[in-house]
């Protein structure tokens, strides 16, 4: 490690291994409750199991964010942490208001959540994914600012370069929009249209800085690629998901009340945002052939190369797939998008976080890289992880498209029950490629507390 | 390589990708590593996913005119051609000030090269200035996004457009400044060659917009 402030990152690995754990195990409960709709009812009821799955996954990804931020800048700004103090302080806010939060869910009905938390004074609780109560929101905004000042501040005294710029701009974007968070209007429309400057800025505009900036990081550290070169290409990546990515919101603004220009604009753009994934897959591949050293830390390699790949099946093809107006007619809100979502956030934002953990563990804990044993452990967990989110997206892929045949198309549509009880074959088998999932996951956790012969740094 | 064929051939057919097997001139061989287009290889990663972002554009609006070619072309009728016309006139002169300027840093003169990038800005300048007056019009008589299925179009492509225009500026203004230093030199001009190479791509995709939305009935 070539800074000491650099340590503060192992604590939100740690934590973001952790609740990755939580996530799984939950995402394994609501699987089964799929097809076995009273399973753990009326402990952990589907609603509250799905809001934990999904909060869980938002929150461990942050950490990783937050803990990459604190490894790689005070590296790229060639100086100390302005602050480690203030990131351990905003680590333990963070994990005890995540942790809290995750309590409320599971141990109060949501309606009774919300009104310990005084909900009606400012009320922003009730819709996915920004489940949260609003104190936990503020929550969130302070730790945000803190750790934005701690970064900015870092990135300001030290040396600028482009990775630390658009990593900045990333997690500037990430705080700002988080903020309509806040905004709940009466107006269903408008709700729903700035419900989506949240959730699809996010994912499909600047986490994907993010993403880019700690993909080009680890991949100037184990490629030795000169670092003019890396730039260029994250230029070029991020104009392009910004220019695909930003009008690409209006595939959400088909079917609930906008002006009917945006099936034209939605469709366009956001067939094009599998392009700068595809870059994104073309960098990284280029980068590893064209490298000066042989890093190794090979299991580091696999996981950049394999976020290339998976963020553009799964964030690239699988989005497009239902992408277009007149699919989506159909396929809306259909298991499609479930298939599309798994596979997306664990190409690519799962797998770009344990890119850098994969890199920066072993450098935290004194070493260059792990010992032969404990990486092979990791790449077996490398690929029964990723092995199984492909055939859990490729279940739900065949269950969306059943069901949209099923329920919406042929000339007797079944309901939406019936239609479920038809495809519940496919939960099951995605349920059993899960449990590898979670085989996978125990894999990973495993390969930190192999033992063997390291090189020094 | 822009000198291949000389600074004052015609507009987009002035340059040819070299004969992989040619050998390079001495000039080429400093300005650039290896044979390839002009400028920064980036930025044709970036013009090609660009021109594609408005081929698809121009795709969906060549399928839409098929089923409404009547309310198509109602709707064209109210758009000036004049100012059209014009704006076509104003972007080629631009790119001619490019390729000169191309030529002036070959020759290594900087300052004739940032006085050709200026000329060149200050006509993308009339060109949103233009744009932005027809703009106003069409505000003013009322129409908007939501009027019909060709202004709706022509708001979005002409729009998306102006933006890349305004970007191309953006990037000729860094370059301009960078000459004026003298950053750049006979030998090393890669940052000219790859505005210039942006440049044009704005004025090309206006040469087939300005066709496809005012005039083709």
């Amino acid at each position: 490690m070539q800074y000491k402030s650099q340590a503060v990152a192992k604590p939100y690995f740690i934590a973001a291994i952790g609740l990755f754990i939580g996530q799984i195990l939950f995402g394994l409960i609501m699987g089964l409750q799929y097809v076995v709709g009273d399973f753990m009812f009326p402990a952990i009821p589907f609603n509250a199991a799905r809001m934990v799955h999904t909060n869980l996954l938002i929150v461990w990804l942050l950490f990783g964010f937050m803990g990459a931020a604190y490894y790689l800048v005070p590296e790229e700004s060639e100086t100390e942490l302005f602050s480690p103090k203030l990131a351990i302080t905003m680590f333990w806010i963070f994990l005890v208001a995540g942790a809290l939060t995750i309590v409320g869910y599971l141990a109060v009905p949501y309606a009774t959540l919300a009104k310990i938390t005084m909900n009606s004074l400012f009320p922003t609780m009730g819709r996915e994914f920004l489940e949260q109560p609003t104190i936990t929101k503020l929550g969130i905004v302070v730790v945000a600012l803190a750790f934005l000042f701690n970064i900015g501040m870092t990135v300001l005294k030290g040396r600028k370069t482009a990775i630390s710029l658009v990593l900045l701009l990333g997690l500037l974007g990430l705080a700002v929009f988080f903020l309509f968070s806040f905004y709940n209007p009466d107006n269903l429309v408008k709700d729903k249209y700035f419900w989506w400057w949240v959730v699809h800025l996010w994912v499909e505009g600047v986490w994907e800085l993010i993403l880019g900036a700690i993909l080009a990081f680890v991949l100037i550290k184990i490629t030795g690629v000169d670092r003019e070169v890396v730039e260029k290409w994250l230029y070029v990546i991020i104009t392009m998901t910004l220019i695909t990515g930003i009008i690409g919101t209006g595939h959400h603004y088909y079917w609930i009340g906008t002006p009917g220009y945006w099936q034209v604009w939605g469709s366009i753009f956001s067939a094009l945002e599998p392009i700068p994934f595809f870059m994104l897959t073309i960098f990284a591949f280029n980068m590893v052939n064209k490298r000066r050293r042989e890093h190794p830390n090979k299991a580091a390699t696999l996981w950049a190369l394999g976020t290339g790949v998976m963020a553009f099946l799964g964030a690239g093809v699988w989005g497009f797939l239902h992408t277009l107006a007149p699919v989506n007619y159909y396929t809306h809100g259909t298991q499609l998008t479930a298939a599309h979502g798994h596979m997306a956030f664990y190409g690519a934002y799962v797998m770009v976080v344990l890119t850098i953990i994969s890199y920066a563990m072993p450098v935290l804990r004194g070493r260059a890289a792990n010992c032969e044993k404990a990486q092979v452990v990791e790449m077996w967990s490398f690929w029964l992880m990723t092995v199984s989110i492909v055939f859990i997206t490729l279940f739900l892929t065949g269950a969306g498209i059943l069901q949209t045949w099923l329920q919406r198309m042929g000339d007797h549509p079944m309901s939406f029950m019936d239609a479920q009880n038809a495809i519940a074959i496919f939960y099951w088998m995605r349920e059993g490629s899960g449990l590898v999932f979670l085989i996978g996951l125990a894999t990973y956790v495993t390969s930190f507390f192999i033992k063997g012969e390291t090189k020094a740094i | 390589m822009f000198s291949r064929k000389g600074g004052g051939a015609p507009l987009l057919f002035y340059r040819e990708f070299p004969n992989m097997t040619a050998s390079a001139t001495p000039e080429e061989t400093c300005s650039q590593e290896t044979d390839g287009p002009p400028g920064d290889l980036a930025i044709w990663i970036f013009i090609l996913a660009e021109m594609l972002v408005f081929g698809v554009m121009f795709l969906v609006y060549a399928f839409t005119r098929a089923n409404q070619v009547e309310l198509f072309n109602a709707s064209q009728l109210t758009l000036s051609r004049t100012a059209g016309a014009v704006n076509t006139l104003v972007l080629i002169t631009s790119s001619y000030c490019v390729v000169r300027a191309v030529s002036a840093i070959k020759q290594g003169m900087s300052h004739l090269c940032a006085n050709w990038l200026s000329g060149a800005i200050l006509l993308g300048g009339l060109f949103t200035s233009i744009k932005l007056w027809e703009f106003s019009e069409k505000f003013s008589a009322g129409i908007s996004l939501e009027s019909n299925d060709f202004f709706m179009f022509y708001l979005m492509l002409t729009f998306f457009h102006f933006m890349h225009v305004l970007m191309g500026m953006t990037i000729l203004a860094f370059v301009t400044a960078k000459a004026r230093r003298g950053g750049y030199s006979a030998q090393n001009h890669v940052g000219v060659e790859t505005g210039a190479s942006f440049w044009h791509m704005v004025d090309l995709l206006w040469i087939i917009l300005f066709p496809l939305v005012y005039v083709i009935r």
